[in-house]
């Protein structure tokens, strides 16, 4: 409808024409499996299918939303028995068991479309293995420090810029008696943040994915480095006490309260705090700061896809719908402050006014000329990932053990690269 | 022609029909073994052989000996497994001598008695995440009741959860609560059971407090005791869903148990390695089968006996 607006009755007879003429070829159903559960990104799913159901008369839009937890196991066997048409997943390394098991269909013809390959380049390397596209992402999110605007401006703190400012802020707040970072590392992926931001500041995003590759070993002195800075932080006692025993969740009344005055979190925990009554002049957003003024800045924007599972029925629909998802007008939409809330993935798209989104837009498209890592968990196979997050916990806990670790993660880099 | 037909058409129900008393029992057990052999023999055949293939649960299996196990011998998370298992094993038995305790002190009649039971009864009732939950918000660091307790004392504050030292002792605990209980019924039942002319006897004797318990009333529970090992044992070696809610197998992999360790690597959302999860189930099959042949041991021999 919003196509037909402004355009000349007779001009819109032809091509609502063409319109029809094209929505005849699509026919059967779209059978969509999606892992978007939470109440908003749900909303967001079922309107996607409607309006693709109205736009296709002749063809029926299945949709299935599943647990998002549950999912990452489900779809293991959905792919391989019971193949749906389109299904959710995520980027970079954890469509990897998929790809090399031929389950995902290679969609490499989409990215030479130029309506894709134009409007879609910042995140073709992340959907990109083998040289080949295996999907199309539809949302993603900046990650950085969300901090209490006020207690900073009690202590007469600025956002800092680099890694000394950073540390002489979180020493002025210990002196007030409170935590410099929330985090709950229970279900350690919190961890893995922290890793990335440190390793990528401190050498870099092309040696950050060289160790997520496992081409450069955990025993090197360039990791040590990385551990060093971050040894920094603990010693100081900047993070909260017994956060091993937290999860990300539980962490967050400890910033709500004042008893920490940031969190190195995605965009998703702003949600949480607002509705816990953080208001605009409470909370805000800074680029995670400079620790190695020789690497370019880098940021992590985990990425949220939607694949074409190569046991699918209707190929042809579903491609259809993964150029519907990414288009302009679509990925405004559904990535606006009352839907997803996250940012669009399409550069001929808009971003909500909203202050937090703005400034990740900003970061991720003009500050980050480094590159965009997806997440810990994501770049690396997932194996060494819950081996290394787990490692990091300890780390946090009792950086004492710090060799051990590494000689750990090592053993197990040998054995699964 | 007609002749030699006759005897061949009739030859099959009579043999079924001469052999039917042998045959009837083996019928009424078929679907039963069918079963059994189906989804308990045969899976356990199945992951004794894919302990010996690498597999993600996608591609084609790849058989590689006994690499899986090598690799366990030098895995120090399975090593915290195996202790951590010991443990359990050993700590959880504290709930016979706790149930029978308990059983003992409300076997009296007094008016209520059946309510107290109950209540005593009740965590036992409740689910396993219901009882995780309870108690990892007793332990919380900063509002937990635990801490209260030990500030109000001056006794500072106690991570129990977050130690690696002190977690898996602190799982037990909570498992021990609905576990106490599950053993005091099996005590009250037996102490039902008891014969009152033994304890007059015994009374005549001159045996009371802590002679007649452990010379009249102990062994009198015999059968009672070892339903309560056996369910205890079961119980210890199965502990999953308490790890699972209290600390996901946290702090760093400090409190994760055999079972625990199997789910993550084979089945979770990091894991999804068969071969290596199989191979832990097969470590795990093979103490629990020490303790099924010891089980299976004593009930033949408690049976010859009966006779």
């Amino acid at each position: 409808m919003k196509f037909l607006k402004g355009t000349a009755a007779g001009f819109a007879m032809v091509v609502g024409l063409a319109a029809s003429a094209q929505a005849a070829e699509l026919t059967g159903t779209l059978k969509i499996f999606s892992d978007m559960s939470n109440p908003a990104p749900r909303a967001v799913m079922e309107k996607m299918a409607a309006d693709f159901d109205a736009l296709h008369p002749d063809l029926t839009v299945e949709l299935t939303v599943i647990d998002r937890e549950a999912y990452k196991t489900q779809i293991r066997n959905f792919l391989t028995a019971n193949a749906p048409d389109v299904a959710n997943w995520y980027a970079a390394n954890r469509m990897r068991p998929y790809v090399s098991a031929g389950l995902f269909e290679d969609v490499s013809d989409l990215w030479g479309e130029p309506a894709i390959a134009d409007n879609l380049a910042s995140t073709k390397g992340a959907m990109t293995l083998d040289g080949k596209q295996w999907g199309v992402p539809y949302t993603y999110y900046q990650w950085g420090v969300y901090y209490r605007e006020d207690i900073y401006k009690d202590l007469g703190l600025e956002e800092p810029k680099d890694w000394e400012a950073f540390k002489a802020n979180c020493q002025k707040i210990l002196d007030s008696g409170k935590k410099c970072f929330t985090i709950g590392s229970k279900f350690l992926w919190t961890a893995g943040g922290w890793f990335d931001y440190l390793n990528m500041r401190t050498n870099g995003y092309d040696f950050h994915m060289a160790l997520t590759n496992g081409e450069v070993e955990w025993t090197d002195d360039r990791v040590k480095a990385t551990f060093a800075n971050w040894r920094e932080l603990i010693d100081m006692g900047a993070f909260i006490d017994n956060h091993q025993s937290y999860s990300w969740q539980e962490a967050l009344p400890f910033m709500v309260n004042g008893d920490a005055a940031a969190y190195l979190m995605g965009n998703f925990a702003v949600a949480p705090l607002r509705e816990a009554g953080l208001g605009e002049d409470q909370l805000d957003f800074y680029q995670f700061p400079v620790i190695n003024p020789d690497v370019e800045l880098a940021e992590d924007a985990p990425t949220d896809t939607f694949h074409i599972p190569s046991g699918a029925q209707n190929k042809e629909a579903a491609r259809e719908f993964l150029r519907y998802v990414v288009s302009a007008d679509v990925q405004t939409e559904i990535n606006s402050g009352d839907a997803l809330g996250q940012l669009p993935v399409n550069a001929s798209s808009s971003v909500d006014d909203d202050e937090m989104l703005n400034q990740g837009f900003d970061m991720l498209s003009a500050n980050s000329p480094g590159g965009i890592a997806q997440f810990f968990d994501r770049d690396a196979p997932a194996e060494m990932a819950s081996v290394a997050m787990e490692g990091f916990q300890e780390f946090m806990v009792f950086p004492d053990n710090l060799d051990d670790i590494l000689n750990r993660l090592e053993k197990t880099r040998q054995r699964i690269y | 022609m007609a002749d030699t037909m006759m005897p061949n058409s009739d030859g099959a129900p009579g043999w079924i029909r001469r052999n039917r008393q042998a045959l009837a029992p083996f019928l009424f057990l078929l679907p039963g073994v069918l079963f059994f052999l189906f989804y308990v023999i045969f899976p356990i055949l199945q992951s004794f052989n894919l302990s010996f293939y690498r597999w993600d649960g996608l591609g084609e299996p790849v058989y590689i000996g006994a690499e899986n196990y090598i690799e366990l011998l030098d895995d120090r998370a399975f090593e915290v497994s195996i202790w951590n298992n010991l443990k359990w094993l050993l700590m959880y038995l504290l709930a016979i001598p706790a149930g029978l305790a308990i059983a003992l002190f409300l076997n009296q009649n007094v008016v209520g008695i059946r309510l107290y039971k109950s209540l005593f009864f009740f965590p036992f009732v409740i689910s396993q995440v219901v009882v995780g939950l309870v108690f990892s918000w007793f332990y919380d660091p900063t509002f937990g009741l635990l801490n209260q307790i030990l500030g109000f004392f001056g006794l500072g504050t106690l991570n129990v959860l977050g130690d690696p030292n002190l977690v898996t002792y602190g799982i037990i605990l909570a498992g021990l609560w609905p576990q106490t209980a599950y053993c005091m019924i099996l005590y009250l039942t037996g102490l039902n059971a008891v014969d009152p002319e033994q304890v007059e006897a015994a009374r005549l004797d001159g045996a009371k407090g802590f002679k007649m318990l452990w010379y009249v009333i102990i062994p009198q529970l015999r059968p009672a005791t070892f339903i309560a090992f056996v369910v205890t044992i079961i119980g210890a070696l199965r502990s999953f869903d308490l790890i699972s809610i209290m600390t996901n197998g946290g702090p760093f992999g400090s409190s994760r148990v055999l079972s625990f360790y199997m789910f993550e690597k084979a089945l979770s959302e990091y894991g999804f390695r068969m071969g290596y999860g199989a191979a832990i189930a097969v470590v795990l099959f093979l103490i629990m089968l020490l303790f099924i042949a010891y089980f299976l041991w004593s009930m033949y021999e408690e049976e010859k006996g009966g006779r």
